[in-house]
């Protein structure tokens, strides 16, 4: 190929690239700095209410991974009592069709995301890590009252001025680098 | 004593940086010439047409979900459409928008990794991916901020869409239509002119028309070669046929113009997102009256829909049960890779790489 000035266009692109250095930062430094997740956002593990849940079985028909496990027996006035609501987060692709199916409001998602677990044995969780808790909470995932409850998700789309996150420019990690830090 | 040559026999991938996913091409080489080559698909073979088998309708969607991983919200429209027709059902008129333009989003982040990667395959090592993916972040903060997950959404449902948009998407959605033209004229500024990426890529790989025609290739793949052919004006689904926008062709069919109707069909794009957003009724249900675990009618249908990638199909048979009988899956990529050997023979290794990012191809959806 033949050019008439050689190059012109990568002088552009480089003008380009120059250009960024006086911008502000868009890349989030993320165990240091984090953002706001989205208010629906299908997070790590359910969040169950056992006061709420029938025992009708809806969410494990619901299940494309089969994944979830009940058992009840019959109580009082032939009402179900669940014995075990257990699922292996390890198995689980969050598609949230559990939590849609449910006619009784007793599931949701949560909005967790860093929930790694050491030992398969760990992500199977059972009645109790399902439960309501400080540290475990609904997202408004097919469950929009709460939504209010839940900080609004900080987009990339607006900078500082218009109501985006502040995002450093100088790094923030001083932690020792290592697989127990 | 005679010298004897022969040809020499090069495997590329299937974990190789420059093949996208796991994709293995068998190569025979004279010198550094391409003498031969032989796609080897199957890798990432996860049987999602045999699983389907098992699974309810809805229930399906979320493995759509894995097909085009980088465009999923397509997948899920195409196999929506596909039931829907098969079934019978209307979809309400602000569903049908709320997935056009979900749609068109869907298909400038794709653009975007196409053309971000080809640039990768080119040697501008990742600058041009991350000015793209600055804004494919967004992209993806807006699919978030609906359904709830980055990268599977399984937001679409057979008969609409699972939840209606929350209150702060539609200003979130005006400010990137607004902003979006400036990005692209950036991209243009930093690579359009740029020397070393026109001797890479102009003339290099030409799929002519007839070929192109013949191996039945869709998408930018055949747009580029010079055929005004796109499914969203040729045979308009959905709403398609309200908006006003152009195919965008190339003239000769080289890598050069597959990169640059990429480019020009985030502009289409976008013009149809401004559209949708002026005509969409402000109130109204957004997913008609289906039941999770229905059963539609014994018979067959074949939807299909223009993917980021071309004409994505699926052909669903069903016996009247919960579950298809048989579920097939036309996917873009597959058709338009048969047009590799073609494009490749005579041209050098660092050219078939080039040659084969400017394809856009996706693993998840070739082997399914």
């Amino acid at each position: 190929m033949k050019f008439e000035r050689y190059g012109i266009g990568i002088a552009k692109g480089l003008a380009l690239t120059l250009k960024h250095l006086f911008r502000a930062p868009i890349t989030v430094q993320y165990p240091d700095e984090k953002l706001n997740v989205s208010r629906r956002t299908r997070g790590n593990e359910l969040v169950w209410f056992p006061d709420k849940c029938t025992g009708c079985g809806t969410c494990t028909k619901a299940c494309l991974q089969g994944n979830i496990i009940l058992v009840t027996h019959r109580g009082e006035e032939n009402k179900f009592i669940v014995d075990k609501f257990e699922l292996d987060s390890g198995r689980c692709i969050f598609c949230g069709l559990c939590v849609e199916s449910c006619p009784y409001n007793a599931l949701a998602m949560g909005v967790d995301y860093e929930c790694a677990k050491y030992r398969r044995g760990d992500a199977v969780l059972g009645k109790e890590k399902l439960s309501l808790s400080e540290k475990h909470k609904p997202s408004a995932y097919y469950r929009p009252q709460f939504a209010a409850e839940l900080p609004e998700q900080s987009l990339l789309l607006y900078n500082r001025k218009e109501g985006g996150q502040k995002l450093s420019i100088f790094p923030l990690s001083k932690r020792k680098r290592g697989p127990h830090a | 004593m005679p010298i004897k040559t022969e040809s020499f026999y090069l495997n590329v991938g299937p974990q190789h940086p420059s093949t996208h996913g796991v994709f293995r091409l068998r190569l025979s080489l004279d010198g550094e010439v391409v003498t031969d080559v032989e796609p080897i698909v199957g890798y990432l073979h996860r049987g999602i047409e045999k699983l389907a088998e098992t699974r309810t309708y809805t229930q399906i969607i979320p493995l759509t979900d894995r097909l085009d991983y980088l465009a999923s919200m397509t997948d899920n429209v195409a196999y929506c459409v596909a039931v829907e027709k098969l079934a019978g059902i209307k979809v309400p008129e602000r569903a049908e928008y709320i997935r056009i333009i979900f749609s068109e989003l869907m298909r400038i982040s794709s653009h975007m990794m196409a053309v971000g990667f080809y640039l990768n395959d080119c040697g501008a090592f990742f600058t041009p991916v991350l000015y793209m993916w600055r804004e494919r972040e967004k992209i993806i903060d807006l699919f978030d901020m609906v359904c709830g997950q980055r990268l599977l959404y399984n937001y679409m449902r057979v008969g609409g869409v699972s939840q209606d948009l929350p209150d702060e998407f539609m200003p979130a959605l005006k400010k990137f239509v607004d902003e979006m033209p400036r990005y692209i004229g950036e991209y243009n500024q930093l690579i359009k002119q740029n020397e070393i990426f026109l001797a890479r890529s102009k003339g290099v790989g030409i799929l002519p028309r007839e070929t192109a025609i013949n191996i039945g290739a869709s998408g930018p793949v055949l747009r580029a070669s010079g055929v005004k052919w796109d499914l969203r004006k040729m045979d308009p689904y959905s709403l398609y046929d309200r908006f006003d926008f152009d195919i965008c062709t190339g003239e000769v069919g080289d890598c050069y113009d597959r990169y640059w109707v990429r480019m020009q069909e985030m502009t289409q794009s976008l013009r149809i997102i401004e559209q949708a957003m002026k005509q969409m009724p402000d109130k109204g249900p957004v997913c008609a009256d289906v039941p999770q675990f229905f059963r539609p009618p014994a018979g067959e249908a074949y939807g299909y829909i223009e993917a980021p990638k071309g004409n994505l199909g699926f052909y669903i048979v069903s016996d009247g049960s919960i579950a298809p009988y048989r579920l097939h899956i036309f996917p873009p990529t597959l058709i338009n890779i048969t047009a590799l050997r073609d494009m490749v023979i005579g041209w050098k290794v660092a050219d078939l790489i080039i040659i084969f990012g400017s394809m856009d191809v996706v693993l998840g959806e070739i082997d399914r």
